[in-house]
């Protein structure tokens, strides 16, 4: 029996049994549209994660109040309590570390900003002028924080801000009240996106000491270091460490992490979710081949006279063992592809639903399930092929 | 030389303790072109007779020759091969795989054979045509009467052209006036050459062959010719 007639009379043994195959086909499916949503699910926060790591600036060094005990970056101990202020001084002095270009303290906090009686409330970031280039952010209009001086009256504003609270008005040179203070706008930051869970179009910027004084701290929030090169990320966080260390009399009551170190942990844990989601996704595909093998079975009992028909037709044992390894394999192929499709139109929908999630299948993924897909079938079809190829012909054609 | 040489067969079968000799001492030789009737009451061994002939069973002892050639000593893939080439079945239940339709089912054995798809439905077509079956080429068997079903099967058991038709009780699901259609078919068939071996407990049946084997318990109790 030729390779083509072959398929063609699995693909109608196939067809014959449309129930069967529906049923088959959607259990293989379903595993495979699992691994592909889940993985796309894990591997979109991956990158959702690193992509807004990335936009914080490059050459990243943060130093953060608080010491975390195991060196490396831990979320948990990143919000601990403060047992020393870290200063606008701290900040200063780092700069004039070697491998140091360029460093912006930060305070953050929320507040009401109120103009001509419309009223929202909004993140206030307290920085200085370093802050835009360390950022890389854009500005739209006017200028950025003065370098001369921290203690002026200004802001400048998000994208977003500016619409709601001006709409089509210029902003720039208005006077925005936050709190109890009037402030000069001099500055609309251009449109940019996320940045840490921070947005920075609903942002509005103030120096740091105006801000300080504005939610009665004297402690920041953290210092963002930018190195004077890749190379150099970790002679500034050494350096980093080593001056406010100094300047804390000797304790080392700080945390200073490294913007890699931090895509790294974040990189590895989700990545290895990842992983494990796409494992237990691939069990449904192993149940799927179990399935497989049964389906085959019960399609060997209920072809029997069939089988010895072809017997007595002059099929050698080869020709029908083929037959229906075909069939297994044709029923997992097109298993795995709806389930293909299905995975793909699931990670649609949920970029569709969540924009900012990308969430892509990784090719790995969609390799492995349409392989082991396709490999499950063809090993759970090969006991129920054997065991038609071995009927007795005789005993075959006599079963009702 | 017989086309058919069976000499000292014994096949015998286990059920439970007690062993059943479904065929013993028994020889038989048929001659190309031949008509034979199979006849016996039932259990005698008739069936198994015919699927000893069709290379679908073996015997316990004894020997096979088909065309002079020994054919029990062959591998199970040659065996097959004897079958396409060689055999053709004709059952009582017909054994029409009922998802294909009636030329699918003649075209079967062409395609076990490997033969090429043009080749193949243009014999099939003529095979429709000479069996009165060119208006159900495109129908499934649940949708032809029993006389129908028969005549495909027919058709399929001499596509390939065989040497022997093996044809067991081809009656015996049709009534009366199907059934003597189908014999007058397989009738003609013979009368072209090909060898017919036809079991049937019906004597009016066994009473237009050539020639009558009749079977009890495993032996062969009469074999006359007419
Ligand atoms: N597979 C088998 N297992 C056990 N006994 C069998 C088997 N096939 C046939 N027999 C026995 O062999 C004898 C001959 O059977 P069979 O050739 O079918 O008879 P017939 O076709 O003449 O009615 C019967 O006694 C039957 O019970
Ligand atoms: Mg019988």
């Amino acid at each position: 029996m030729k390779l083509p007639d072959t398929l063609r009379f699995a693909t109608r043994a196939a067809t014959g049994y449309p129930l069967r195959t529906f049923l088959m086909v959607l259990a293989m499916s379903i595993g495979v549209a699992a691994v592909v949503v889940l993985t796309a699910l894990g591997d979109g926060a991956r990158r959702y994660v690193v992509n807004e790591f990335a936009s914080l600036g490059s050459n990243l060094v943060i130093v953060l109040p608080g010491r975390s005990e195991t060196g490396g970056f831990n979320p948990v101990n990143a919000v601990t309590s403060t047992p020393r202020d870290l200063t606008v001084g701290d900040a200063q002095a780092i700069t004039r570390a070697p491998a140091v270009l360029r460093t912006a303290p930060i305070t953050v906090g929320t507040s009401e900003a109120v103009f001509n009686g419309k009223l929202r409330d909004v993140t206030i970031v307290g920085t200085t002028a370093d802050y835009l280039k360390l950022r890389r952010m854009e500005l739209a209009q006017g200028r950025f924080l003065p370098a001369e001086d921290a203690n002026a009256a200004v802001a400048v504003i998000g994208a977003k801000i500016q619409s709601e609270l001006f709409g089509n008005q210029p902003a720039l040179g208005q006077v925005l009240r936050i709190g109890d203070r009037r402030l000069r706008i001099i500055g609309v930051l251009g449109q940019s996106g996320q940045g840490l869970g921070m947005n920075a179009d609903e942002v509005v910027i103030l120096p740091v000491t105006v801000a300080q004084a504005m939610f009665d701290t004297n402690t920041l929030f953290r210092i963002l270091v930018e190195a004077r090169g890749r190379p150099l990320i970790e002679q500034a966080r050494a350096q980093a460490l080593e001056i406010v260390k100094a300047r804390h009399d000797g304790e080392e009551d700080v945390t200073v992490i490294t913007q890699d170190a931090v895509l790294e942990t974040f990189d590895r844990i989700l990545g290895t979710l990842t992983y494990g989601v796409a494992g237990i996704a691939a069990i449904s595909l192993a149940v799927a081949g179990i399935l497989v093998m049964n389906v085959m079975l019960v399609a060997v009992a209920l072809r029997t006279n069939e089988i010895g028909l072809l017997k007595a037709l002059g099929a050698e044992a080869g020709a029908i063992r083929n037959a229906f390894l075909a069939e297994a394999t044709l029923l997992s192929a097109s298993g795995a592809l709806v389930g293909y499709l299905l995975g793909q139109l699931g990670a649609f929908a949920l970029r569709t639903a969540v924009p900012t999630l990308p969430a892509y299948p990784p090719d790995w993924a969609v390799i492995a399930a349409l392989l082991t897909a396709l490999s499950t079938g063809l090993l759970f079809g090969v006991m129920p092929a054997r065991r038609a190829a071995q009927l007795d012909a005789v005993q075959a054609l006599a079963k009702r | 030389m017989a086309l058919i040489e069976l000499t000292g067969i014994e096949r015998s079968f286990t059920l439970g303790d007690s062993e059943v000799h479904a065929l013993a001492g028994l020889d038989l030789a048929i001659n190309a072109g031949e008509y034979v009737a199979v006849m016996g009451q039932s259990g005698s061994g008739k069936s198994t007779l015919l699927n000893l002939l069709g290379l679908l069973d073996h015997p316990n002892t004894g020997a096979y020759r088909l065309e002079g050639r020994d054919v029990t000593t062959l591998t199970a893939d040659e065996q097959a091969r004897v079958r396409r080439e060689r055999i053709g079945f004709v059952f009582q239940s017909f054994h029409l795989v009922p998802r294909l339709t009636a030329a699918e089912n003649i075209a079967l054995p062409l395609m076990l054979a490997g033969i090429e798809p043009a080749e193949r439905s243009r014999r099939v077509d003529k095979a429709l045509q000479d069996f009165g079956l060119a208006n159900r080429a495109d129908h499934r068997p649940d949708q032809l009467s029993g006389g129908q079903r028969q005549r495909v099967a027919i058709a399929r058991a001499t596509i390939m052209q065989p040497a022997v038709i093996l044809a067991d009780e081809p009656t015996g699901n049709l009534d009366r006036a199907t059934g003597e259609d189908v014999i007058h078919l397989l009738e003609m068939l013979n009368a072209g050459g090909v060898t017919l071996i036809m079991v049937t407990h019906d004597a009016a049946l066994g009473a237009r062959a050539r020639r009558r084997v009749v079977m009890q318990d495993g032996r062969k109790m009469t074999d006359e010719a007419t």
